[in-house]
């Protein structure tokens, strides 16, 4: 079993990346389950999220506590709550800066740095970043086929929408790959 | 699609003819995704906007007594607010269909899981099923309006799942075709609430003191003679529609579900969501020789006595995990379990572990620790899980 | 919606030798026609026609709806189910209607 977190701020889309990675992951013949933890929403306040993929159905339903991957939409985040912490050794943290891995200074883990604003920016004119972390996602990690990121984002957007998040996701696949 | 989307996909199926509920976190999603189906003519209902739950309840029984299919759904203290109609509804034998989102009671406020809700509501003559996947509550919520209006029950029915633990939980389920689920369930033929005015009827007379014991006891009698209906429908939907995804529900549904219990010398005994954890904690266990087993509990009202007597029959300690309690007393659960085994004359040593309160996250490490505890045997009768 | 009739029979059952019905469901017998309740009056209503302006007043207070209307402007208290609650005395713009004393 992989167990992925997602860490970001209410209104980057940490929730739904968690829910189209899930559908993604299910349409690719794996198992999935997918969870915020359910706090007092509000935008900008951290917000956590929980991803588990495997080869068979997912009975347990407590929190993540040691992630395989970490998924960070916003690394600002480092300063305020404990991003690595239960994480296993050797976990893959994928982060959202325009920095470089050694200027997060975290030994022992797999760190992969993408700026994911900007490209979200440039395609959806907006911050919004869940999407473009999931292209980033597919690319580093192989766990879930690009295709089906594809498929899950249409179903989670109206058409128009879709294509542009389908965009981003295409562009930042191509970018981490590079 | 989430745990919550799986009860709205349900009732979208079932075709209620109204739908009256207030919103109240974690329910939303279920009625949210209801009203746009009302909205885009997906679903006939009628939905009822309604001002509280005690108005959204009383809708439902208005709408049921005039003889059609009524849904609700609310959580804690929604399902506060509704006590006093949840006895009207069942005395007046309304097979009415609820979902209760389980969440914790004020105060202090909390908007998270526990089942003191539906746990406060045992008594009210509602039927209480509850699910431990987003399978379950699709197949649950089906199966409760075939149980409920079956002429020889009509008693209302909760389906209870976990707020946020389970609705919130995006996760597989299979949904079967409109067509066969029309066939399990044709349109409700009420058969003695049918209020109109070509046929003038009293509904909810005065109950004299020379007839109110009476009438409880066909209630009574309806509820327990339900446990039959319900073996029986579990069976006829289980076969009607085989099990798709491997391991998201029982292959046959029935009052509990025995996990590893055949040469199980240590049981756990719990409710809902919190299962799936158990049931991999029990794997670890077992791979270490642990003779270790897990009945969950599907149909609590009315309590599946002799199934649970004979899953437990030869077992020598007893883990009941209760995510609620009554203060004064142990868990309501504990205390059923402890009056069977009385009856049955076992020896087992039973303890009452409280766990999951107000959304407290139970961990594999806690499952682990309750096993350790109860294998040990001795210590309180009840332990906190913090 | 197919609507059905109700089949009292099928909701009766005993317990021990007391009869009930699903729900307690009764089937109406039209008890509030036979029920002449202006029996229970001790009071009673009295209509003086040279003051009443016919302003229908009495007619839309009744509880009982036992003020009739007969014509425009002309009503009329039905004695077999009046209670005599005095409501339509007190109503009365005009004191037209006085409560006096039932002879039994």
């Amino acid at each position: 079993m992989k167990e992925i977190r997602l860490h970001g701020r209410g209104g980057q889309g940490a929730v739904t990346a968690a829910s189209i990675l899930a559908v993604a992951g299910f349409a690719d013949g794996k198992f999935t389950q997918a969870f915020p933890t359910f706090g007092v929403e509000r935008r900008g306040a951290p917000v956590t999220a929980f991803v588990r993929i495997d080869d068979k159905f997912i009975r347990r339903r407590d929190e993540v506590y040691n992630p395989d991957i970490l998924l960070v939409l916003d690394s600002s985040l480092f300063k305020v709550v404990d991003v690595t912490g239960g994480a296993k050794k050797g976990a893959l943290v994928i982060i959202n800066t325009t920095g470089k891995p050694e200027d997060y200074k975290l030994p022992g883990f797999d760190v992969k740095c993408i700026d994911a604003t900007k490209e979200a920016f440039a395609v959806l004119g907006r911050d919004i970043v869940n999407t473009a972390m999931l292209g980033a996602f597919a690319a580093y990690t192989g766990l879930v086929r690009k295709d089906a990121i594809h498929g899950a984002v249409k179903e989670q957007f109206s058409s128009d929408l879709a294509d542009k998040n389908i965009k981003l996701v295409d562009q930042v696949y191509e970018k981490a790959k590079n | 699609m989430e745990a919550s989307h799986a009860i709205s996909e349900a009732v979208k199926m079932i075709k209620p003819d109204v739908i009256a509920a207030y919103p109240i976190t974690p329910q939303t999603h279920i009625v949210e995704r209801l009203s746009e189906y009302v909205a885009n003519g997906e679903i006939g209902a009628e939905y009822i906007r309604v001002e509280s739950e005690f108005a959204a309840i009383s809708a439902c029984l208005g709408a049921e007594a005039t003889g059609v299919r009524a849904y609700t759904s609310t959580s804690s203290q929604g399902l506060a607010l509704m006590f006093e109609v949840l006895f009207i509804v069942s005395g007046m034998r309304l097979p009415i269909g609820m979902t209760v989102v389980n969440r914790a009671l004020s105060a202090p406020i909390n908007i998270w899981n526990d089942h003191q809700d539906s746990m406060s509501c045992r008594d009210s003559g509602w039927l209480q099923l509850y699910a431990e996947t987003a399978q379950e509550c699709f197949d649950l919520t089906v199966m409760q309006y075939k149980i409920s209006e079956n002429k020889d029950v009509l008693l209302p029915s909760m389906v209870g799942l976990d707020g946020f633990t389970l609705s919130h939980v995006y996760e597989p389920f299979f949904i079967p075709e409109q067509k066969e689920i029309d066939d399990f369930l044709p349109e409700y033929v009420p058969t003695h609430a049918i209020l109109e005015p070509e046929q003038p009827l009293t509904l909810g007379p005065i109950g004299f003191p020379s007839h109110y014991m009476e009438l409880r006891k066909t209630q009574v009698d309806a509820m327990e003679g339900s446990l039959k209906v319900i073996e029986k429908v579990f069976k006829e939907y289980s076969e009607k529609f085989p099990a798709q995804i491997k391991g998201t529900r029982p292959e046959t549904y029935y009052h509990i579900e025995e996990y590893k219990m055949d040469d199980a010398q240590v049981a756990f005994v719990a409710i809902g969501s919190v299962c799936g954890s158990i049931k991999d904690v029990i794997d670890v266990l077992r791979s270490k020789g642990e003779k270790v087993g897990l009945v969950k509990i599907v149909t609590y009202r009315p309590f599946p006595m002799e199934a649970l007597k004979k899953s437990l029959k030869n077992v020598k300690k007893i883990a009941v995990v209760e995510k609620a309690l009554s203060p004064g007393a142990n868990g309501p659960v504990f205390e059923e379990i402890c009056s069977l085994l009385f009856e049955a004359k076992s020896d087992a040593e039973v303890r009452n572990f409280i766990v999951g309160l107000g959304g407290r996250d139970v961990k594999l490490d806690h499952i682990q620790k309750i096993f350790d505890m109860a294998k040990k045997g001795a210590g309180k009768k009840q332990e906190w899980m913090f | 919606m197919k609507k059905q009739r109700i089949d009292y029979g099928s909701l009766k059952s005993k317990i021990g030798n007391v009869e009930v019905t699903t729900g307690a469901v009764l089937e109406s017998t039209g008890s509030t026609s036979k029920t002449k309740t202006g029996a229970w009056r001790s009071l009673r209503p009295l209509v003086d026609d040279k003051k009443c302006i016919g302003c229908g007043r009495c007619w839309t207070y009744c509880p009982e709806g036992c003020v009739h209307k007969k014509a425009e402007k002309v009503f009329q208290v039905d004695y077999d189910y009046c209670k005599g609650c005095g409501i339509c005395a007190n109503e009365c713009p005009v004191k037209a209607i006085t409560m006096v004393m039932e002879e039994k």
